[in-house]
């Protein structure tokens, strides 16, 4: 079954996949359903990122086996901005500036293309107005050119303002949190909380349970090297909270072998 | 500038849309070819005075004299004897659109000029082949003084006011294609603003080539008189022919004291057309140049718009946008001459080369002896889409004043796969966030623009973007 009572589901089944000729996802299953929210915890060069940009099609990160199945269909032949049509959405970890395009010019775009309609330009500034006053997202920031001289917070309010518009099915959120002091963590984790309802299907990646005390997660998995080692509910988080990384690779009985590669996009 | 996905897709689809051809119109036969007979002819035709026919022959020993230019683009395969040098397409110039031959008026209509002209012009100028078949402007700045007319009649109407300025900011002999232009020079605008007059609305002209091998070779000459204003705006294209058609126009233009003249260029040639324009201006007090330059199509381009700034305090700018694709060859960029003191330039050219196309920025700033307090930004950014297309820059700075300000930025980037990725995560095709790299890479340019020119420019981008994708 891929559909859920007419809700959304993407499947992740044993899946593997290597960058630069190394195996870094080692057989992942996963299932996030429209409407729940996932927190996918691991350590630094446990495969998080692999696995997001591997959901999205970008290149340079090599499926080696399973499917990732969204809304009843396989999409890993699929481009990116096809993923993106169907309803997925990818908050990226480090946002790329694009010179010259204003932020309203650039999710107007996004949004026609991801809706394959035409909107206004006045329809279109009310339904961004909306999500902003959501966000509590100023018009100033708008304007400006995507990501361009943006701090770090700003850049990550820029990609769930995105998500707020677009209006996907499945959101992915790579370290959304990641680079934030604390106000700046509450005001983006505070956005995403307003997003998540019975329309929005959230995996969160993230290495720390701190953002966790503004987003309730439904389920929470840990992910180590290439696999996920442990899911349960909130709860798992606290444990993680207290043990650490190292006391569940204890438990477990792993090697502490760190095998990602530098995250593509990572400053230099 | 936001165009909505449908039109967006739609055009990507259509590749150059301005590839029609009408049948021939020419009022009498035409001849190929380059010779006395056929300058003396030209003028003849037009019933000019003796001094211009004079002029025109002597202009015709200095191009035959002189070499073709050893630098810039590769112009070897011009076949000056294959070329027409003159075509008549109407007997007579109209003042209204109905009154052209339906076929030349179909064209306009296709390219959208008779509506801008109702939408947001003061006056329309349109060039089919080697004449200006329509000519109007709006009664409101004829009733100020302001002239806007084409050049020819300007030469019959006003032949003071040419014969003072007529080649004195181009000389015949200044290159060999301004000296070409001078012996067999159609068509093209004139203009003179009066004193303290602001024409708050662009004067355009639109040039249109139909036949095959065809030489256009329009002459602009523009006065803007003491503390006056104006906008001028010219476009053009052509049919697309398996044979080269040349362009070689030359515009002259004085800005008196405390005078401002913009002149915005956007050039959408096709890839059959040879593009060798010489344009220069002359800026005297206080007075403000800007060269505005969108080069999209063409085969060859070879153009570097100049200021010569001649009076204390004056100030130029030349803003330039080149693109070459596939065989095409964009050679350009930008000329301050600083003689006065107190001067300013300002030179900010963006290049994109894609599909093995070439671009290059030339360009020169000369501070003069004694212009002291000469100050000049040079910025050139080169854009370059593939690993098979190429950018160069060819920066010249002479300084002979050393209260100088100079500074000159260089840049060469690639879109890079980080941002195709985020784009293309967003829902935007390959296509499409080339097109949007692209059109945000020249912003500074488009900007600068009127809206409706800012729009069309992005929309030739884009268009151009077609095929991007490997």
């Amino acid at each position: 079954m891929s559909e859920n009572n007419g809700r959304a589901m993407l499947e992740i089944r044993d899946l593997r996949a290597e960058v630069e000729g190394k195996e870094i996802l080692k057989g992942i299953d996963l299932t996030v359903t429209q409407g729940e929210t996932h927190a996918l915890m691991g350590p630094n060069g446990s495969g998080k990122s692999t696995l997001s940009n591997i959901i999205m099609g970008r290149p340079g990160y090599v499926l080696t086996g399973g499917d990732v199945i969204f809304k009843g269909e396989k999409i890993t032949g699929l481009t990116t901005d096809d993923r993106a049509k169907r309803g997925l959405f990818l908050a990226l970890q480090y946002p790329t500036e694009v010179p010259g395009v204003s932020v309203v010019n650039f999710l107007r775009t996004a949004y026609q293309a991801v809706k394959g309609e035409q909107m206004s330009a006045l329809a279109f500034r009310k339904h961004m107005k909306e999500q902003m006053d959501r966000l509590g997202i100023e018009d100033a920031m708008v304007q400006r050119y995507v990501n361009q001289g943006f701090s770090g917070g700003e850049k990550k309010r820029n990609e769930v303002l995105q998500l707020a518009v677009l209006q996907p099915e499945i959101a992915i959120l790579d370290e959304t949190d990641s680079g934030l002091d604390i106000d700046s963590l509450k005001l983006v984790a505070g956005g995403v909380a307003e997003l998540v309802g019975p329309e929005l299907g959230v995996l969160l990646i993230t290495h720390y349970q701190r953002i966790l005390n503004y987003i309730a997660a439904d389920r929470v998995h840990v992910m180590m090297q290439g696999r996920i080692v442990r899911s349960g509910g909130p709860e798992l988080a606290s444990e993680l909270e207290e043990k650490g990384y190292e006391g569940i690779r204890e438990e477990l009985g792993l090697e502490d072998a760190p095998n990602a590669a530098k995250p593509v996009g990572a400053p230099e | 500038m936001a165009v909505s996905q449908e039109e967006h897709l739609k055009e990507l689809s259509k590749g150059y849309r301005f590839d029609w051809k009408d049948p021939s119109h020419s009022v009498f036969e035409p001849k190929r070819g380059l010779s006395t007979q056929v300058v003396e002819e030209i003028s003849e035709l037009k019933s000019e005075p003796d001094w211009m026919r004079r002029y025109r022959l002597k202009a015709l020993k200095h191009f035959e004299s002189r070499p073709m230019p050893w630098w810039g683009a590769d112009l070897s395969d011009i076949d000056f004897e294959n070329i027409y040098y003159f075509i008549r397409s109407t007997e007579k110039q109209a003042q209204n659109w109905e009154d052209l031959p339906e076929d030349i008026r179909g064209t306009w209509d296709k390219l959208g000029i008779p509506e801008a002209e109702k939408k947001y012009l003061g006056g329309v100028s349109a060039q089919y082949e080697s004449e200006v078949v329509y000519h109007k402007i709006k009664q409101e700045l004829d009733e100020i003084g302001v002239i806007f007319t084409d050049m020819d009649s300007a030469l019959r109407d006003y032949p003071d006011l040419v014969k003072e300025y007529f080649g004195t900011i181009i000389p015949p002999n200044d290159n060999k294609f301004a000296a070409l232009n001078t012996a067999v020079w159609s068509g093209g605008s004139f203009i003179y603003v009066p004193p303290g007059v602001a024409v708050d609305i662009p004067l355009q002209a639109y040039f249109r080539i139909n036949a095959e091998n065809m030489g256009q070779f329009e002459r602009t000459l523009i006065i803007a008189d003491e503390g006056s204003y104006v906008h001028y705006v010219e476009g053009c294209s052509a049919p697309i022919y398996t044979s080269d058609s040349l362009h070689s126009a030359v515009v002259e233009i004085v800005a008196k004291k405390g005078a401002r003249v913009r002149y915005t260029t956007i050039q959408n040639w096709s890839t059959n057309v040879y593009n060798l324009v010489t344009k220069r201006a002359a800026a005297y007090e206080d007075s403000v140049m800007e060269w505005i330059d969108g080069n999209i199509g063409s085969k060859v381009t070879m153009k570097y718009p100049s200021i010569y700034l001649l009076g204390k305090g004056a100030r130029g700018e030349v803003l330039s946008v080149a693109f070459a694709g596939k065989g095409m060859h964009t050679d350009a960029g930008g000329k301050a001459v600083h003689a006065a003191p107190y001067t300013t330039s300002v030179i900010n050219s963006k290049s994109v080369s894609k599909d093995g196309g070439r671009t290059g920025y030339r360009g020169l700033v000369r501070v003069e002896p004694d212009a002291h307090h000469a100050k000049s930004t040079v910025r050139c950014d080169a854009l370059i889409l593939d690993d098979e297309s190429r950018s160069d820059t060819y920066p010249y700075i002479e300084v002979e004043d050393e209260t100088a300000a100079l500074g000159h930025e260089a840049t060469v980037s690639k879109v890079g796969d980080d941002q195709l990725f985020y784009l293309m995560s967003r829902g935007l095709s390959e296509a499409e966030a080339t097109a949007m790299i692209v059109n945000g890479f020249i912003e500074p340019i488009t900007r600068e623009l009127p809206m409706e020119y800012a729009v069309e420019l992005n929309r030739l981008i884009e268009l151009q973007m077609e095929g991007s994708v490997g």
